[in-house]
């Protein structure tokens, strides 16, 4: 056991345990942010997609020590006082939802994707958000609710 | 309901004034059955606040039941969306709807609901009638007000009348009519789902991200391969470690602990003491053989029959046949399976994802030796079904394990477990014979599903001489319901293999099925899906390493069809599918954007079994249980994709989960077909080289 210190949204936490322990677990089950998903343990859905330090991981093959000192965001890091983050809307607006299962680290992907490409090609998109798996295959909506959340922020700014 | 549900109802619903029942409903005022389907007090709560509570058991699982049942309330009430809320799936609160399968919510439940509301407007209209001296037939709901003579009526005040507190506990007439397709204001109408904010944001509870005081964190202790039997076990060791509780009850083993890491470790103690008796299995290298030996040939075939095969066959001027291999495939949801039990005073509640919340309740009444009416199942939305979770593992163990801790106990299936222990969409061996008769038409078909199911068994088209038959067979894998079931199977075998007699008589896929289909709908969805992709020009100008291939199919009371395009990769390997259109019909739409994502999502999840998705295994373990090996679809796998969706006003409504995926593979397999000149006679569909 150790003593572990995390910045979770903005908020300094401090948690007792294992340190091999998967962050995802220690989110879920010592913090209470249950909007990060178990999805398969191997990093290779993306359900349990965080923000560290603004670059996606996927959380369940991630130590909880390796997050240590590092900004995590989760997905209810992302909005603001009840107002949702653009992606978020996008999403929305679009319905790109279904069992929503995958939706909070595909909103997560999404927000990493267009910090790095605000406005992505199509090409761009299918290979920032491939890691992520949508078992309703909601695939199209999807691509449509990252270019909608583009063309949004494009506006806005 | 008793006293603390009742409280808790009123928590979701608000206070109101129509649910005035006092003594828990039995099994038969529940009932959402035939009829006029149960009361209207198990069906319709109407708030003080102004609010429509609507109480339905069918579930969430994504497919978008809950916004079209609000809807279908909304429509008939005249009141606007927002002010409908849903409870559904609980088997304490909500009539049993029976299990959420089989594309049944749209056709059966809506209706329900629909007559339940049209009923509950009937009644609040009478009570304006009478408290303003007019006859009722005067009289008009809008946005769920009644404006007579300068004045205004909400539902809420006229709720308040002594003869509509008894006319809510009457069981609904049938007779009840509800509003034309042409005249609907909610319903037909695209509808962002209801539930859709609380997913993006994360703050939804999936049955696994529930969390109860004291809540423990469960694993189960699993066979190394299918049919191994537990010899020995023991769990001192892992009863040693803090806080974990272990147990042993005949073949169930399982321990809890306060994380999940901490029981993962406990059940790794326990696992490296256990012995196991293993059995022979039959591996995935031998299973089309194994089915058709293990056929039941002494159980009566399913299927249609007309004419004479034999003599259909002995007077054809061309006889083909072919087999056709379909592979076990795993649903693979986002979420496993994962329940919360808690014992409370001798009463047993779980929190599940399944889509049979009265059965699952039963079961855990018979498995934990409890009377029924002392457990209580909650089915949240959760994360994705497809057929896969009609069954209530996760719960049972949750509620055993929780039994012994003495605490609420969370059990999640890990993927590994989901991939082996969920149970499989049935393998299919299929074996056609057909003729072609002097001119060029088919005048015999002989059609034989082995062991996967008779769904979509028998052909659409005009044969003088038909046999559909579905033979059961002992199957090496758990199986069960999968999207569809059987009819992604059957239709892949039998378009297919119509694209191999369109070859040998000459003719163009398109005008050869044409020829012989006299469903009108079908013949639509064809016709609609082949122009808007333009099947003619483009059979013209053909490119080398493509193809081009269309298919049709009918199921569940909807029609659909494809075309689409294939780019086969240089080494004459995997296919590529390039563009796809396809039609879809299922009567008067209820929700068009929810209808959308369902055929959109069913094609792409059809892409997957039809391209790559096979459950591989040998010596009674898979041999590819893993996202890394099992490849099912994702963002690079979408195509260029066109959905045409035909609105029938004139048709009932008929359900739209399932029947958008039978099309794809039988599609795919006939552009690789005209791809590559080589006939294509299993999935997963590998081109040249398979």
């Amino acid at each position: 056991m150790a003593t572990i210190r995390l910045s979770v949204n903005g908020k300094a936490r401090s948690v007792d345990t294992e340190p091999e322990r998967p962050l995802l677990e220690v989110l879920r089950e010592d913090l209470g942010l249950t909007g990060t998903k178990y999805g398969c343990g191997e990093g290779q859905c993306g359900a349990c997609t965080v923000l560290l330090d603004g670059k996606p991981a996927v959380s369940c093959v991630t130590p909880v020590r390796a997050a240590e000192g590092r900004k995590i965001t989760t997905i209810e890091g992302l909005a603001e006082s009840g107002k949702l983050h653009p992606v978020q809307e996008a999403f929305l607006d679009e319905g790109a939802v279904q069992c929503g299962y995958c939706t909070p680290g595909m909103v997560l992907q999404t927000v990493a994707l267009l910090a790095n490409h605000p406005k992505p090609t199509d090409a761009q998109i299918v290979e920032g958000l491939n890691g992520n798996l949508c078992r309703c295959s909601d695939y199209n909506r999807i691509v449509a609710a990252v270019r909608r959340a583009a063309a949004g922020a494009g506006k806005k700014g | 309901m008793s006293t603390v549900n009742r409280r808790e109802f009123l928590e979701i619903a608000g206070a109101g004034l129509l649910i005035v029942a006092t003594a828990p409903l039995s099994d038969a005022q529940r009932g959402g059955g035939g009829g006029g389907g149960g009361t209207l007090e198990s069906r319709l709560h109407i708030g003080e606040d102004g609010f429509i509570t609507v109480l339905s058991g069918k579930i969430e699982e994504g497919q978008g039941a809950l916004t079209e049942l609000a809807m279908a309330a909304a429509e008939e009430l005249r009141v606007p969306l927002g002010r409908v809320r849903m409870v559904m799936g609980d088997t304490e609160q909500t009539p049993n709807d029976g299990a959420t399968a089989g594309s049944g919510t749209t056709p059966r439940t809506a209706p329900l609901v629909r007559r339940a509301a049209g009923a509950a407007r009937g009644l609040l209209l009478a009570a304006a009638g009478r408290q303003v001296g007019v006859d009722a037939a005067r009289l008009e709901v809008r946005d769920g007000v009644v404006e007579y003579g300068g004045k205004k009526y909400g539902y809420a005040e006229l709720a308040r009348s002594a003869e509509l507190a008894a006319a809510y506990k009457e069981v609904l007439p049938a007779n009840i009519t509800v509003s034309a397709a042409k005249d609907w204001q909610v319903l037909g109408k695209p509808q962002i789902r209801l539930d859709a904010r609380e997913l993006v944001t994360g703050e939804h509870r999936f049955p696994s991200d529930i969390v109860r005081p004291g809540m423990l964190y469960g694993r189960v202790l699993r066979a190394p391969s299918y049919g191994a039997t537990l010899g020995s076990v023991d769990l001192t060791e892992a009863r040693k470690m803090a806080g974990v509780t272990a147990v042993r009850d005949g073949g169930f083993v399982a321990c809890a602990a306060p994380t999940t890491f901490a029981a993962q470790k406990a059940l790794a103690a326990i696992s490296a003491t256990a012995q196991w008796k293993t059995v022979e299995q039959p591996s995935s290298d031998e299973l089309f053989g194994y089915l058709k030996q293990h056929a039941r040939a002494q159980e009566r075939p399913q299927g249609q029959e007309r004419g004479s095969v034999e003599k259909g066959l002995a007077e054809a001027r061309t006889r083909l046949k072919a087999t056709y291999q379909v592979p076990y495939v795993q649903h693979a949801p986002m979420e496993p399976r994962a329940a919360v039990a808690e014992w409370q005073d001798g009463r047993l509640t779980v929190w599940t994802g399944t889509s049979n919340p009265a059965s699952v309740r039963q079961q855990l009444a018979e498995t934990l030796g409890v009377a029924q009416e002392r457990v209580r199942v909650v089915v949240p939305h959760f994360g994705g079904g497809f057929g896969g979770k009609h069954t209530g593992e996760a719960a049972t163990e949750a509620a055993r394990l929780a039994k012994e801790a003495g605490r609420p106990v969370a059990v999640q299936w890990t993927r590994a477990e989901e991939f082996m222990w969920a149970y499989f969409r049935p393998a299919a061996l299929i074996e056609i014979e057909a003729g072609l008769d002097a001119g060029n038409a088919v005048s015999a078909w002989d059609f034989t599903n082995y062991n996967s199911g008779a769904s979509g068994v028998d052909t659409p088209y005009r044969i003088a001489n038909t046999r559909a038959r579905f033979v059961a067979s002992d199957t090496p894998l758990r199986q069960s319901s999968y999207r569809v079931l059987a009819a992604t199977a059957n239709n892949f075998a039998r378009e297919a293999f119509t694209d191999e007699l369109a070859q040998a008589a000459g003719r163009d896929p398109l005008e050869f099925r044409l020829s012989q289909l006299d469903n009108e709908r079908m013949r639509n969805v064809l016709k609609a899906a082949a122009e808007r992709f333009g099947w003619v020009e483009r059979r013209k100008r053909r490119r080398p390493g493509r193809g081009i291939g269309l298919a049709c199919g009918t199921e569940k009371n909807s029609v659909v069809a494809a075309c689409c395009e294939v780019e086969m990769d240089g080494a004459g390997g995997a296919p590529r599918l390039v563009e796809v259109v396809q039609a879809f019909e299922c009567g008067a739409i209820l929700n068009p954007a929810n209808l959308r994502a369902q055929v959109e999502g069913a094609i792409m999840m059809g892409v997957g079994p039809a391209l790559r998705e096979e459950i591989l295994f040998k010596d009674g373990k898979l041999t590819n249980a893993r996202f890394a090996m099992y490849r099912v679809p994702r963002f690079r796998d979408l195509p260029k994709l066109d959905v045409i969706l035909l609105d029938r006003k004139d048709l009932e409504s008929a359900g739209a989960g399932e029947t958008p995926i039978i099309v794809i593979a039988p599609a795919v397999a006939n552009a690789v077909f005209d791809a590559t000149g080589k006939a294509v006679r299993a999935m997963p569909i590998r081109g040249a080289r398979g």
